[in-house]
């Protein structure tokens, strides 16, 4: 397959980056880019170390291997000040939205701008109303996040994770648990936010329709490395075949759907699990 | 029986890390207090929530041992006649130890087990990555206000419970029983030393209340991910913060008094 990376200066570097959980290895050799301006699709099937790898750019993790650059900075040798630093230009929503359960709608949402601006009060709400107006949720700011459905609740974190108009954003499967109409929306708001911001963006999904509309690169993670990657325009014309069996989701090809285990036959002649 | 040996070795050299890890945790805790104390608001709050939490449980136990305090006091008193000296017993009884002790293991149980809850939670759900993640220290903005309100409640409490107490033990003693009123708190006033009775049970209150705020906090921070983690560090705030309070007390009141008072 060609790798045709798309021009322009790099803002997330990660080269041969490997990590283990313990002595269990999730990643190993990956190498990574995200040029400025840009949204990057990261696929790849359940379990693969997608989430692990945002957290490793986050410098939540620390790879065992190596190096992360984030906008020039090497994350393996930033002190802790330098990071939160870094960190308050990075916007992130978690895989389960992670709202804070004590605060309401509107607090979630202001909490970034209250801990990190002296903005007035009248100004903080103005923000917040906007950036729940792009959400669709504009009007649930005085909910708990107990009284929100799970895409509600995603749509909130995404408001959140944008709210202090972030240079990098990392998207952890924002498009779970959306209805085709949401998702649509979501998927756009991601574009316009990209690009209206000036930020860059990564995405981790599963769903390659709509990554394949929005996206400008893809890249697919099988067994802990960088399997294929390209523009949409390659990717849909692509013959590799983990390429063709996700984006035809079939169920049979080189990606493997079970856990790393031993024989099903050994082990259930053996009766164990 | 080497087994065994090993099972003990292996639980004393268990419990001597997460000691460890738990004074770590104290040190940074102590380090990031900042905020607690620059948005003072924030640690007003969860005064508020420990405190209004244990409020009525507290008001009403106070009063129960104060009025069981009267009866049994009032009746081993009686004996000799000197059931006027009902005061003096009950009040010190109180302020030294039954005050901050009881007071303690009530908030223990039961804004503690919910501090260790809420922090637990917090983490299952992912919220204390989250605000990591936003650059917003977790220790400094959710762990070290909740531990300053709980060691702030706490001899505030006591100080409650105490009063309820005596209160209680009048209400049985005097009301009741018919010991005689101006003995009761005349005796009560002239015998209760400030420095001797009434600073050190506050000292003690004081002393509990870093151990269970900290008990409460470091389980939460440090509980499994999961639903059973946090029941668990539920659980062990409970048992460790009563083991600790009574050996603290038992330490504390073996310096304080030495019977020349
Ligand atoms: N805290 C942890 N401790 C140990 N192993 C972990 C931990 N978190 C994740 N793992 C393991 O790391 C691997 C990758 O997890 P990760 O969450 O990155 O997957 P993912 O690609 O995001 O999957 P999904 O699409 O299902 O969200 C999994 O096999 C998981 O078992
Ligand atoms: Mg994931």
């Amino acid at each position: 397959m060609s790798v045709s990376f798309p021009s322009g200066d790099t803002l997330v570097d990660v080269s041969s980056v490997d990590f283990a959980y313990d002595k269990r290895p999730i990643l190993s050799g990956i190498n990574l880019r995200i040029p400025r301006g840009k949204l990057v699709a990261i696929m790849g099937g359940s379990g693969c170390g997608k989430t692990t790898l945002l957290r490793l750019i986050g410098g939540q993790l620390r790879p065992t291997g190596g190096t992360i650059t984030v906008d020039g900075q090497d994350l393996t040798k930033l002190a802790r000040k330098d990071m939160y630093a870094l960190r308050r230009r990075v916007g992130m929503l978690f895989q389960f939205g992670a709202l804070f359960t004590d605060l309401s709608v509107f607090e979630n949402v202001a909490f970034p701008l209250r801990e990190h601006t002296d903005l007035p009060d009248d100004m903080i709400r103005d923000l917040v109303l906007m950036k729940l107006h792009a959400v669709g949720l504009r009007g649930a700011h005085k909910l708990m996040p107990n009284e929100l459905s799970g895409g509600m609740a995603r749509r909130v974190a995404l408001a959140r994770a944008v709210a202090l108009d972030p240079m990098l954003i990392m998207y952890d499967e924002p498009f779970a648990g959306l209805d085709p109409i949401s998702l649509a929306v979501v998927g756009q708001l991601i574009r316009k936010l990209n690009d209206a911001l000036g930020a860059s963006s990564i995405m981790v999904t599963h769903d390659v329709h709509e990554s394949l509309e929005i996206v400008d690169y893809i890249y697919f993670l099988s067994g802990g490395k960088v399997v294929a990657e390209g523009t949409p325009d390659e990717i849909r014309a692509s013959t590799d075949p983990f390429v063709k069996q996700f984006v035809n989701a079939e169920t049979d090809g080189p990606l493997p759907f079970h856990f790393p285990s031993g024989s099903y036959r050994d082990a259930l002649m053996e009766g164990r699990p | 029986m080497t087994r065994i040996l090993r099972a003990i070795g292996a639980r004393t050299v268990d419990g001597i890390w997460r000691m460890g890890f738990a004074a770590r945790f104290f040190a940074a805790i102590l380090m990031r207090s900042g905020t607690s104390f620059a948005r003072f608001q924030l640690t007003i709050r969860e005064i508020f929530s420990t405190g209004v939490l244990s409020l009525i449980i507290i008001l009403v136990s106070g009063f129960f041992v104060g009025l069981v305090l009267g009866l049994q006091g009032y009746e081993t008193l009686q004996r000799y006649g000197s059931s006027d000296a009902l005061g003096i017993l009950v009040a010190l009884s109180l302020v030294r130890e039954l005050g901050p002790v009881v007071a303690g293991l009530l908030f223990a149980s039961r804004a503690g087990s919910a501090l260790t809850a809420e922090i637990g939670l917090m983490k299952t759900t992912e919220q204390l990555k989250a605000m990591d993640m936003m650059a917003v220290d977790p220790i400094a903005r959710v762990v070290a206000p909740r531990f300053w309100g709980g060691v702030i409640s706490m001899p505030l409490l006591a100080a409650l419970f105490s009063t309820m107490g005596v209160f209680g033990a009048w209400f049985i003693g005097v009301v009741f029983i018919g010991v005689d009123d101006g003995a009761f708190w005349s005796q009560m006033q002239a015998s209760v030393d400030f420095r001797y009775d009434i600073v050190n049970g506050v000292i003690k209150s004081v002393v509990f209340g870093f151990a269970v705020a900290l008990i409460a906090v470091f389980e939460g921070y440090d509980s499994a991910p999961t639903a059973e983690g946090v029941s668990r560090a539920i659980t062990r705030t409970v048992v460790n913060s009563a083991l600790a309070i009574l050996a603290l007390d038992f330490v504390l009141t073996s310096f304080m008094f030495r019977g020349n008072g």
